[in-house]
């Protein structure tokens, strides 16, 4: 069913946008897709509408903006259930899990990650590959726990986890081949291999998920963009 | 089979001191523990073995970190009485948005401020505009939740225990700036229990942050 009152503002780069887009996906929603240009200076919409953190994605449902995109899933979850699977599951503890290790993601994952894509010295570099390797083992445990033997973190279907780790595949792929190494790697975690094979290629997900060269060219751009912004002005 | 409820606790700690009031306003009752942080217990390596944080409820013997997660966790299991979040998903969404705010930004930059090395005066600026800016989203309001206390009101009011040591570490006032907020911390002490039983007093919390300073060297 068409919902011209729904729209995603973002930009096909963003693991967090994509995350938004395969909640949608998944919710059979479909929605207006607004690009933003992270290269470029930020939109008036940008700045009206989620004027806290000036950031995408900001989810657009009645005109109500909902931005931070954990945030933004757990509300699609909320308003589209009728339709397919659930994101978060329903009891209490379990719940919990899928939000702890989401938070996870988010408050160590992604900042071990971001620092190796712009990391300017080696010993930066080597510090946060270590982090982001290690993160990985400790996913693959969660995955483990989780999934119960089942193909994904939420059992049979995505879910919360699936969704906040799997939306950074096409950037784990890029910083890992700028590294030269395998960040998801068969060695130690054979499980994160398999599930990201599934996740990827999962009706919801293939279409969200960016070429990983046009990613790897952006990448590059961004992380000019960021080390400027962060050298000291003569 | 009565529920058994432990609460991995540090006394001056902002997030403990929002499962204790959650947990007061739904008229639960538990177990509270205290942890050294500089010497932390088996338990809390077991029941937390990620972060080795607390707070750490523990329910019928299952951990659950993260005091928002708890937050959220509480609402969801004693649904009987005093709601957390609201019932709309468009407001709910709003209320964590807020929430994660505060989350984000008050206690690192009131670290910031209290330790008091050369980024002080940053710090001081952006506590006051992250206070300013939850003082507009309260507006009239009487609470963030409105009528009642909600998931904002209880992420927030524990660091205002933590205000005097702010002002007095960096010789501002908080009162000054932001005189709503300041009345509305007040509003919540005097007519919620949970909250006034939960925090501890200022000056405990400042006497808690010299001794800090002085384990860190930065007196």
């Amino acid at each position: 069913m068409a919902e011209s009152n729904v729209k995603v503002l973002g930009t096909w780069a963003s693991p967090f946008v994509m995350r938004v887009k395969i909640a949608l996906h998944l919710k059979s929603v479909r929605y207006e897709d607004v690009e933003e240009d992270l290269l470029a200076p930020k939109s008036e919409l940008l700045l009206k509408s989620n004027p806290v953190y000036k950031k995408i994605p900001v989810f657009f449902h009645a005109h109500n903006p909902i931005c931070e995109s954990l945030i933004i899933l757990q509300y699609i979850d909320e308003v589209w259930t009728t339709s397919a699977s659930s994101i978060l599951p329903s009891d209490p503890y379990e719940r919990s899990q899928s939000r702890f290790w989401a938070a996870y993601v988010d408050d160590k994952f992604f900042p071990a990650l971001r620092r190796l894509l712009i990391g300017a010295t080696e010993e930066d570099k080597k510090a946060a590959l270590e982090e982001v390797v290690e993160g990985t083992v400790v996913l693959e445990g969660a995955f483990g726990e989780l999934s119960k033997g089942k193909a994904f973190f939420g059992g049979d279907n995505i879910g919360f986890v699936d969704i906040a780790l799997g939306s950074l595949l096409g950037w784990i792929e890029v910083i890992g081949k700028q590294c030269e190494t395998k960040l998801v790697s068969e060695a130690k975690t054979p499980r994160l291999v398999q599930w990201a094979d599934c996740f990827s290629a999962h009706e919801a997900v293939k279409d969200v998920l960016p070429d990983v060269d046009k990613l790897a060219d952006f990448g590059l751009k961004l992380r000019a963009k960021i080390l400027k912004a962060l050298a000291p002005t003569n | 089979m009565e529920d058994e409820v432990v609460l991995l606790d540090f006394w001056p700690s902002s997030f403990a001191m929002r499962v204790k009031i959650a947990l007061g306003e739904k008229g639960i009752k538990y177990k509270c523990k205290q942890e050294d942080l500089f010497n932390k217990s088996t338990l809390l390596l077991e029941m937390n073995p990620i972060h080795k944080k607390i707070p750490v409820l523990i329910h019928n013997g299952k951990p659950i970190s993260e005091s928002l997660i708890i937050l959220q966790y509480i609402d969801q299991v004693w649904n009987h009485k005093s709601p957390l979040l609201p019932s709309d998903p468009y407001q709910r969404s709003q209320a964590l948005f807020w929430a994660d705010y505060i989350d984000k930004k008050i206690y690192s930059i009131g670290r910031r401020v209290w330790m008091g090395k050369e980024d002080q005066e940053e710090a001081k600026e952006e506590l006051m505009q992250c206070l300013k800016t939850l003082e507009r989203e309260l507006g009239d309001k009487l609470y963030f939740g409105g009528q009642n206390i909600g998931v904002v009101d209880v992420a927030l009011v524990p660091f205002t225990t933590w205000f005097y040591s702010y002002e007095t570490c960096g010789n501002f006032s908080i009162e000054a700036g932001c005189p709503k907020l300041v009345a509305w911390a007040k509003r919540c002490k005097e007519n919620y229990r949970s909250v006034s039983e939960a925090l501890p007093h200022p000056l405990q919390i400042y006497e808690y942050v010299m001794e800090l300073k002085k384990r860190l060297g930065l007196v």
